[in-house]
């Protein structure tokens, strides 16, 4: 547990040793307002809710999580300081989670200087607060889904440009088995339970009906498998890679 | 005579390539190990093996007693590690390097800045704590990846070229630094650089293409060759088969 928590702090100050961090945190703010004021036609809804706010989330985190998690690995084996963490007496579990939080941590504080805009609809209107909060929670919850994709591309390649065109293409799956057109396509050919799976998987469709306010643990349940699967998948990477 | 680290039949192949090939050791408390052999020999993936870093194809190790596939965790705590070129995080500073190190370790608190006080001073780094690694020249590099390893005082260490890199002043800094530690320890040091084996090494291996060649002090070693000659033309001659006046 204090080895987790001792990397994961490293790993958290090493994001902020360089303005990069703070320069995609602003990104990550700045894009995440303009998509919702100018795409997301905030003024003209005459309502003061963030649905559409939170909608431009996925498809935000498709390019800015793969770009967080590349390095976790990726450097690691370039520089071969992946040599010196791994003969540390920790475990590659550790390592692998240590990291993830770290990154999941910074994501949570990209995601919570957006709130400035939550401050906004208070003072416009008087939107459904509760419906806000869970919308947080599922977009925090979605972020650590992709992150974990990404640690796990991140664990099988020295390259970081490699390790983040895998994660987002991954991470664009997802998201895209839920759309209709995708979806539209399988009908007729496959069984309907098929069909069924596979939207069932869609980070979109879950992600979406928590930002309706609508707390289903289900969905809950969906993005914390997530990631227990692609962090799982990580650690078997790293142990079967280290050294190759 | 304590028995610190055991050797076991250990093996690694990469493909068809026999890296290193039943290799058979023994090294005891008080003994500084010079491990010595042709680029390529296998040294490193040798060390790499018994810090846990790379699995064994077949064989295995022990280090004080703890098996190093079936009690990993417990060897690597028995262990200091510098790993050839070592490696760092060049991001962060020496002092916050090495409290991230003895974290890891389980130091804390109080503790914790005491050891990397210890160290720092050990490998005259105390005046770069507050640089970061990647400004650092070669050298110092070096010694930052020697204080990691000694942090903990572990009853056996394992260094890679610990030496490579180093000013001739440094070099003899780390040399009394590994004689005034050996009678405690376990030591082995991989090196191309044989005068060192005559300065700090109780005993010298030479290994080639991962097979065990020769195994000695210093003066036995030069035993092996007929008519005697310098550590260096002794190598020659165990590692290529060539006597020295055929080399000439
Ligand atoms: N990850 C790897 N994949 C494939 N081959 C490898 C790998 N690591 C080492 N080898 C090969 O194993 C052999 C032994 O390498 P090793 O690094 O152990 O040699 P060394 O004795 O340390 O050499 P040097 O003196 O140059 O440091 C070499 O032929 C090397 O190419
Ligand atoms: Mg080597």
């Amino acid at each position: 547990m204090n080895h987790i928590r001792t990397i994961a702090k490293r790993e958290l100050s090493a994001y902020f040793a360089t303005p990069v961090a703070f320069i995609f945190i602003a990104i990550f703010v700045a894009l995440s307002g303009a998509f919702n004021f100018y795409l997301g036609h905030f003024f003209d809804r005459n309502q003061a809710s963030l649905e559409g706010f939170f909608s431009y989330h996925p498809w935000l985190y498709l390019l800015l999580v793969p770009a967080v998690a590349m390095r976790l690995w990726a450097e690691e084996r370039k520089s071969g300081t992946i040599e010196q963490l791994l003969t540390l007496p920790i475990t590659t579990a550790e390592a692998v989670l240590g990291k993830f939080l770290a990154a999941w941590l910074f994501c949570g504080i990209a995601l919570a200087l957006t709130f400035p805009m939550w401050i906004t609809v208070n003072v416009l209107g008087e939107p459904d607060n509760a419906a806000i909060a869970v919308s947080y929670i599922g977009s925090f919850l979605m972020s650590g889904a992709f992150l974990a994709i990404g640690i796990c591309m991140s664990a099988l390649t020295r390259n970081q440009i490699v390790a983040f065109i895998a994660a987002a293409v991954t991470c664009f799956v997802f998201i895209m088995s839920g759309l209709d057109i995708v979806l539209g396509a399988f009908r007729g050919w496959v069984t309907p339970a098929l069909v069924d799976t596979l939207a069932s998987f869609s980070f979109l469709s879950r992600f979406s009906s928590l930002t309706r306010g609508v707390v289903d643990l289900r969905d809950i349940i969906f993005f914390a498998s997530m990631m227990a699967f692609w962090l799982f998948t990580a650690v078997v990477v790293v142990d079967v890679k280290k050294a190759a | 005579m304590t028995v610190m680290v055991e050797l076991d039949h250990l093996s690694r192949s990469f493909g068809e390539l026999r890296a290193v090939d039943g290799i058979n050791l023994t090294v005891n408390k008080g003994e500084v190990l010079g491990f010595l052999g042709p680029n390529g020999a296998g040294k490193t993936t040798t060390m790499r093996m018994l810090a846990g870093f790379l699995k064994p194809t077949s064989g295995t190790a022990r280090v004080c007693g703890h098996d190093i596939l079936t009690d990993g965790m417990r060897a690597k705590q028995m262990l200091g590690y510098l790993p050839e070129g070592s490696p760092t995080y060049d991001d962060m500073t020496v002092g916050a390097f090495l409290r991230f190190i003895a974290e890891i370790r389980g130091y804390t608190g109080s503790e914790r800045q005491s050891r990397v006080d210890l160290v720092a001073q050990r490998l005259a780094l105390t005046d770069v704590l507050d640089r970061p690694i990647e400004l650092l020249s070669k050298g110092y590099r070096r010694r930052v990846g020697l204080a990691q390893s000694i942090l903990h005082d572990p009853p056996v260490l394992l260094l890679d070229e610990p030496t490579d890199g180093l000013d001739p002043n440094q070099k003899h800094e780390v040399r009394t630094l590994i004689a005034a530690m050996a009678p405690e320890k376990a030591i082995i040091i991989s090196t191309h650089i044989l005068e060192e084996v005559e300065a700090v090494c109780t005993r010298a291996v030479i290994i080639g293409h991962g097979k065990l060649l020769a195994d000695g002090t210093a003066e036995q070693l030069r035993a092996n060759l007929p008519g005697g000659g310098s550590l260096d033309d002794v190598f020659r001659f165990i590692t290529t088969g060539n006597a020295p006046q055929a080399a000439a």
